[in-house]
């Protein structure tokens, strides 16, 4: 008796076992919707593109609730494929604050001259650390965030699809 | 003779077990940035990554010293913003404590296994 | 046209798989005297036609004929002969068909080797093995064919990583799927004695040759992954805890204690239940870690082509594999009588049931660090990272444990041996051990809690086996590995205690100051090479005596884009000195690590002692057993 209760009790965590792992199979490996809500410190300074002024990087988001902030170079290509995306939402009068990763003043603002300039502001991230305060990871990377909670709400890494400015619409809409 | 020496070891080296690797090493960024993830590389530390992302994490990761920032504070602040997994040890909390404790528990387990299939005579 | 063979082969071997399985199975339960001869028979038609398969599709590798998409993935025109040729196990379908190759082949083996044993376990062999053997011909045939077709046959393969062109990354696989797959055959024949009732001493004797293959194999296997972990990756760190590498660390643990086991069962006759449950673990490890590294359930440098699909195949095909020989084993519990019980506490015997018990510890450590994660975010949604802290942190107190039991329980008598004995020569060693200990660790920059007590464990540990040469207490192959082992936790204490490293970002022309060293980059020289641009730095690294002048190389390819960078390491046998550097994004600058690694070499020769120690036992026929 007693070793039949230790069979049936070993088949059955094995069983168990196997569930689990099955479903850790099916485990979604996007990672980059993991912490949203956290808290993002604004207390530092932040120099804009066009006219090396120096200003508080709260400064641009105390006004809106929503904002989107977009992560972008002038050497990354996907940036480029995702571009006349940034500019729809200009046109749907989206405001997109642009944070210029890693990247050459120079080579930046031909980029824009080239393709258009989506962005209401743009400042620049030499050394990739304000980017980081944003939790982001790398270019391109599009996050929404709420200004006035100071909070991250939703991350897109990767060059934004057509889905993407939808769900980037609705949400803004949402609050507004 | 030999039973209670077992039982000492045992309970000395679970209780300083977790104060074993306390390495010293170059310099705290090192230190710091060689238990963290590197988020776009495969199984990589900041430490060891020379990608962009990498690059910045050692920055913020320096920067947070010298504003007087503790090792522990900078965990907290990185897992906030990138979740727990960007921290490679484990740290002791409820959803973790078995993630210690199982190989723990098997040894002692094993260790009483032993001893019904040894005898003293 | 290859993949015509090599496709129906397969097909052929799949048949004879299921004609095997309902023959032997009809056969165990009559009383025949002699293997059929048709199943000889089918058995090598069987082997042959694997061979064939497997035969294609290094040969449509050979000529690059891309019509076959496994070719057309994973080759390239311009690979090298020999890189052609290990890229046909190099991926996944190409690795799967090289399993049952040798799954196939090793059962061939058994059944040759095996004439005298009795008939009834041979053809239970047969039977489990054919069971393994047919899971895998039909995930592959399903899953995981590697003679698709592409059609219209393209020009040009895609297959030209330059990472993974390199010679110990090529024999790896081979030698790690020979440890492996030989778990196979000991797991059937595990299985088949219980059933047949015939575990005893005569056919641990019989075993203990295949867990010596397997066993064997498998430490080449990891060695030579950490051979090339350290010379290609460049982080000058041989072992990373990455799952992929846990998951051959796993078996090996079990693999070890299964070899100390069969040496009691061949002895002694006793600890029948714990050796069969050893053996269905191990195999049961082995096939898991298949699971873990095709499946993308684990995150890593190395895994496989992610496929959930596939995975869903082998963990379902593994559960199945456990729950029988669980069932098995339980239903035939009976057939295990032994005279005697229990061991005497200061015994051979008991010295082994140690060992595994701490072979056990380190093995579930490893475990539940790899597959914890997957647990936890199954169950609760939390992802979190288990590195290299959290198996340091279990494992290195333990090993202090481990250490002092190493270096009385291996001299231990059968049976029964008394305690008291004082010998002079350990009292002397143990004082040299902390003389010696004590000079290493007034010189170690860097010393944690517990190095005291390691250091001294170890290097008594490295004498007391050094010592073991001079007396007769036991064979010359368990000396070997022995001093192997001990030698190769010394090395590793040493290296990780006078380690230090260089980290800085530099010009050329610039030198900075290191430690007694001074670092300079002379100069860096750009050349265009075959299928690359080459970036040779020269550097110099000069302390008052001498200097070493390194040159690492940054390649940059164009087919696929890709950046690599080369080490420069200069060995030594008292020390590795380790160079390599990337191009950073500010001009001018590069960034250069440079690692002063002592006794680096030491650790891959002690590891090769530990393998020749192994080998010793399974050549020497009339050696005498202790």
């Amino acid at each position: 008796m007693k070793k039949n209760i230790k069979f049936i009790s070993l088949l059955l965590s094995l069983i168990i076992v196997f569930i689990i792992l099955l479903k850790g199979l099916n485990v979604s490996k996007d990672y980059s919707n993991e912490k949203l809500n956290s808290k993002i410190d604004f207390s530092f300074k932040v120099k804009k593109l066009f006219n090396d002024e120096v200003i508080n990087i709260e400064d641009l988001f105390n006004q809106e609730d929503l904002s989107v902030v977009n992560i972008w170079a002038s050497w990354c290509a996907p940036c480029k494929d995702e571009h006349p995306n940034l500019m729809q939402l200009k046109d749907m009068n989206i405001k997109v604050v642009g944070i210029n990763y890693k990247d050459n003043p120079k080579n930046a603002k031909n980029f824009l001259n080239l393709l258009g300039n989506p962005y209401s502001e743009i400042i620049t991230d030499k050394d990739g650390t304000k980017s980081i305060e944003f939790g982001a990871i790398g270019v391109p990377e599009t996050i929404v965030i709420n200004g006035k909670t100071k909070s991250i709400i939703k991350k897109f890494i990767g060059p934004l699809s057509n889905e993407n400015i939808i769900e980037i619409k609705s949400l803004i809409n949402e609050k507004t | 003779m030999k039973k209670p020496k077992f039982i000492n070891l045992i309970l000395i080296f679970v209780l300083i077990f977790k104060t074993s690797y306390a390495n010293e090493l170059n310099s705290q960024v090192d230190q710091i940035t060689k238990n963290l993830r590197c988020l776009i590389c495969q199984g990589q530390s900041v430490y060891d990554s020379q990608s962009d992302f990498a690059i910045s994490m050692k920055t913020v990761v320096k920067n947070k010293l010298d504003e007087g920032k503790e090792e522990k504070e900078i965990y907290e602040y990185l897992k906030n913003k990138y979740g727990e997994w960007i921290v490679y040890e484990p740290e002791l909390n409820q959803n973790t404590f078995l993630l210690w404790l199982i190989p723990l528990i098997l040894f002692i387990f094993g260790g009483l296994l032993i001893t019904r299939k040894v005898s003293i005579k | 046209m290859s993949n015509y063979f090599g496709n129906y082969s397969l097909y052929i071997a799949l048949i004879a798989s299921i004609y095997l399985i309902i023959k032997s199975y009809i056969d165990t339960n009559i009383n025949i005297k002699n293997l059929n001869k048709n199943l000889v028979l089918i058995t090598s038609v069987q082997t042959v036609m694997i061979i064939i398969s497997f035969i294609s599709l290094v040969v449509a590798f050979i000529i690059s004929d891309f019509s076959n998409e496994t070719v057309f993935n994973n080759s390239h025109t311009l690979k090298p002969l020999f890189y052609k040729i290990s890229g046909s196990w190099g991926n996944h379908e190409g690795s799967l068909l090289l399993w049952l190759l040798v799954l196939s082949v090793f059962l061939y083996i058994f059944l040759l080797k095996s004439r005298s044993q009795n008939t009834k376990y041979r053809l239970l062999t047969l039977l489990f093995q054919q069971i393994i053997i047919s899971g895998f011909l039909i995930f592959i045939l399903l899953t995981s064919n590697p003679f698709n077709t592409v059609f219209p046959i393209p020009s040009e393969g895609l297959g030209l990583n330059p990472i993974l062109q390199d010679p110990a990354l090529a024999i790896h696989p081979p030698i790690l799927y020979f440890g492996y797959v030989g778990t196979s055959i000991i797991f059937s024949t595990s299985l088949a004695a219980l059933v047949a009732g015939n575990i005893g001493d005569s056919w641990a004797k019989h075993i203990k040759s295949w867990v010596l293959v397997s066993w064997i194999f498998l430490t080449i296997g990891i060695l030579l992954g950490s051979i090339w972990a350290y010379y290609e990756l460049g982080w000058g760190g041989f072992w990373f805890w990455d799952p992929v590498e846990n998951v051959s660390l796993m078996p090996w643990f079990c693999l070890t204690a299964l070899l100390h086991t069969v040496i009691v069962l061949e002895k002694r006759n006793l600890f029948k239940e714990w050796t069969i449950i050893l053996s269905i673990t191990t195999f049961s490890l082995s096939m898991s870690g298949t699971f873990l590294v095709r499946s993308g359930i684990l995150n890593s440098i190395h895994t496989f082509a992610n496929d959930p699909s596939r995975g869903i195949f082998i963990l379902s095909f593994l559960f199945v594999l456990v729950i029988m020989s669980v069932t098995i084993f339980f239903f035939n519990q009976k057939k295990l009588t032994s005279t005697i019980k229990n061991s005497f506490i200061i015994s051979k015997e008991t010295a082994i049931l140690v060992n595994n018990w701490f072979m056990m510890f380190f093995l579930s450590v490893v475990l539940v660090g790899t597959i914890y994660p997957i647990f936890l975010e199954v169950l609760n949604g939390s992802k979190i990272s288990v590195g290299p802290p959290f198996y340091h942190n279990l494992l290195i107190p333990f090993l202090i444990p481990f250490l002092v039991f190493m270096s009385f329980g291996p001299s231990l008598k059968w049976i029964k041996d008394k305690l008291k004995k004082f010998e002079y020569n350990l009292l002397i060693i143990f004082l040299a051990s902390i003389l010696i200990s004590y000079f290493i660790l007034i010189n170690a920059e860097k010393k944690f809690l517990l190095s005291v007590p390691l250091i001294i464990l170890s290097f008594y540990l490295l004498l007391v086996t050094i010592n073991d040469f001079f007396n007769k207490k036991s064979s010359l192959s368990q000396k070997i590995s022995h001093f192997g082992f001990s030698l190769l936790i010394t090395s590793i204490l040493l290296n990780g205690l006078f380690s230090n490293e260089f980290n800085a970002n530099m010009k050329v022309g610039e030198e900075r100051k290191f430690n007694d060293k001074v670092i300079k980059l002379n100069s860096v020289n750009v050349r265009d090479i075959d299928n690359y641009k080459s970036l040779k730095a020269n550097f110099e690294i000069k302390n008052q005596n001498s200097f070493i002048q390194l040159s690492p190389e940054v390649r940059i390819y164009q087919q696929p884009f890709t950046i690599t960078s080369e080490a420069d390491i200069k060995t030594t046998l008292f020390s590795d000195n380790f160079l390599v550097f990337n191009i950073l994004k500010d001009d001018g600058y590069y960034n250069v690590r440079y690692q002063y690694k002592p006794v680096m070499i030491w650790i891959w020769i002690s590891t090769i002692l530990i393998s020749i120690g192994g080998l010793l036992s399974l050549i020497k026929k009339n050696e005498k057993k202790y």
